[in-house]
Parts: C-alpha cells; structure tokens; sequence
C-alpha cells in the first residue's frame, strides 16, 4: 500500500516536471540567459507556499502520518561544502540542462541519450563518497 | 483538445510542486532528488570503496520508487499530454540559433543537436553530457541537495545552507551558460 502512494507522488511529480517544461534543457537555458520569467514563477510561487505551509506545520505541530515527527531536521551548518557544491552543481545543471529529478522524467519520455547523464551523476556521487574527507566542508 | 497539450503555466506547476514536498512530509519522508543517487551506488555495493556508502539503504527504497514514479510520469506526459516542443522567449531562440547553431527550440522538447541518439557517436557531445552529470551527481551530494532538497525543500524551512546552496546553483548556471558555452561550442 504505502509503495503505491510512493509510486503515485513519483507519477505525479514526473507529469508536473514533464508539463511545466522545468525538464526542458531550453527552459533551463532560457532562465539562465534571463529570457522568461517560467522558471522563476516555478520556483518562487513553490517556495511562497512552501514558506508558509512549513510555518503552519511548526506552529500547528502536525505530525506526519502514523504520528512520526516530520522530517524537517536543519541542515548541518557549513560555509565551503554549500558554495562550492552548490557551485558545481550549477556548472553541471546548466550544461546538461537536467537536475536531478528531471533526468529520470526524461528517460520515461524517451530521450534516452539522458542515461549518459545519469550514468555520470551516479559516477559523481560515488567521487565524491570516495573524496568526501579530503573535501572542505 | 488542445488544452490538454498546452504546457502548464508556473502558477499552476509551481503550486503543485509545493504540494508534493508536503505530500511527502505527511507520508514521512522528504522532499530531494538527489539523495537516491547515493541510495543507488549503496545498492550497486560502494559501500566496499567508500563509508559514505555504508548505511541501510533499503530504508531508503521509497526514494527509488519515487524515481520509478517520475518515469513513469514523463512517459505519460510525453506520449498522452503534450506536443513535446518547447517554445521559448524568440530573443534567446535566435541567439541559440546564431551562437550555437541550436535551431530546434519550439520544434522539439530537447535539442536532438545535443541529445540525439546519433550525438552519442560523438565524442564531444557524448563528453558534454557525462561531465554534465558527473558535476551534477558530484556537486549535489557535496552541497547535500539539488534543487529540490535545497532550492525548495531547504529554502521553504528558511534554512541559511540552503540559501549559500542555490545561489552556487546560479553562479555555477550562470558562468556555464556565459562563459563556458562559448567555448565549448
């Protein structure tokens, strides 16, 4: 049963990143040459609603189902792991038009050139696993 | 009919994203694409190269299922529910034209002069979409999230980390997409 539910949020989510364009490299291109407002509208009216359901959550203390905590533990504090992560992450967005989310969208869709990208983001996640200590963080 | 091909507008695609990050809050877990790439490298068993990799990743097989979703999602959208072409702003339509020679903006969902399964033959193009993603998957678990579990997720808990996280996201974007494309292409 709650496989189903996982399932159904991933099918939901994949329909919104496939019909709102936020999978399409253009749009990624386009928002970082400023060319439309799209992206920015995504983003910023999530985050609006976001901002706010999470206050209410806190304030109301509501529970997740089965009476657990949510899962909305502060990130760690840090400075360098944050910018220059983030930083490479951007670099790797930009180039390949593709976050992580709208990779797998993109090989529902048949553009299966995009496992090449995902093969290299599993690649990546596994350097930096394996450089982890030696990085700042 | 056409309604149904239409793409949807960012007050409609962005509320609902929202609405799944609280979807998966209620159900428990959290919102962030990215952390089943190290699930996946867990189960592939990286756990013998590195500690990171050491954890009981089964616990985790609800992201994986998520992942199956947005297959499944893209399939549906793209074969029931669009015309799969991307119209964008004309001013950068022809500066990608112009620049890059890239003239299938609003003829196709993603540019077959980078994706096409002819392109894979290609060293160059087939370079530019593993670094791409290797800088993706390498630069997401080091800043601990991607665009979901930063940008939307981390920002929407009004956390500072996340803040420095997305505005590396635009800086990396922005030097790619300004100073780097013109070289590489």
């Amino acid at each position: 049963m709650k496989q189903i539910v996982y399932l159904s949020i991933g099918i939901f989510f994949g329909i919104i990143m496939y019909k709102s364009e936020a999978a399409s490299w253009f749009r990624i291109y386009e928002m970082f040459q400023f060319g439309s407002f799209h992206m920015y509208g995504i983003i910023g009216s999530a985050l609006v609603l976001g901002v706010i359901g999470i206050q209410i959550i806190k304030k109301k203390d509501l529970k997740a189902v089965g009476k657990q905590q949510m899962r909305l533990s502060p990130k760690e504090k840090g400075f360098s792991r944050y910018v220059i992560g983030g930083t490479i992450f951007g670099l790797g967005w930009a180039l390949s038009g593709a976050c992580p989310g709208p990779m797998y969208v993109l090989v529902g869709s048949g553009y299966f050139s995009i496992l090449v990208v995902i093969f290299g983001a599993l690649l990546g996640t596994l350097l930096y696993g394996i450089l982890k200590d030696r990085l700042p963080h | 009919m056409n309604i149904i091909y239409e793409p949807w507008p960012w007050y409609v695609a962005g509320p609902l994203i929202a609405l799944v990050m609280f979807l998966l809050l209620f159900a428990g877990k959290k919102f962030g694409m990215s952390s089943n790439l190290r699930t996946m490298c867990a189960a592939g068993g990286a756990g013998k190269v590195a500690d990171f990799f050491k954890f009981n990743w089964k616990e985790e097989r609800w992201n994986l299922l998520v992942v199956i979703g947005a297959v499944i999602g893209g399939f549906i959208a793209s074969q029931f529910m669009s015309n799969n072409k991307v119209d964008i702003n004309p001013k950068v339509s022809k500066q990608l034209s112009d620049d890059y020679q890239i003239d299938s903006s609003g003829k196709a969902y993603l540019p077959p002069e980078l994706f096409s399964t002819e392109q894979l033959s290609n060293p160059s193009m087939l370079g530019v979409l593993l670094v791409g993603g290797l800088l993706v998957g390498f630069g997401a678990r080091y800043a601990g999230g991607c665009t979901s579990g930063h940008a939307i997720s981390g920002l929407s808990n009004l956390q500072l980390p996340s803040l420095l996280a997305v505005i590396g996201f635009f800086v990396g974007g922005l030097v790619m997409i300004h100073a780097i494309f013109p070289i590489i292409f």
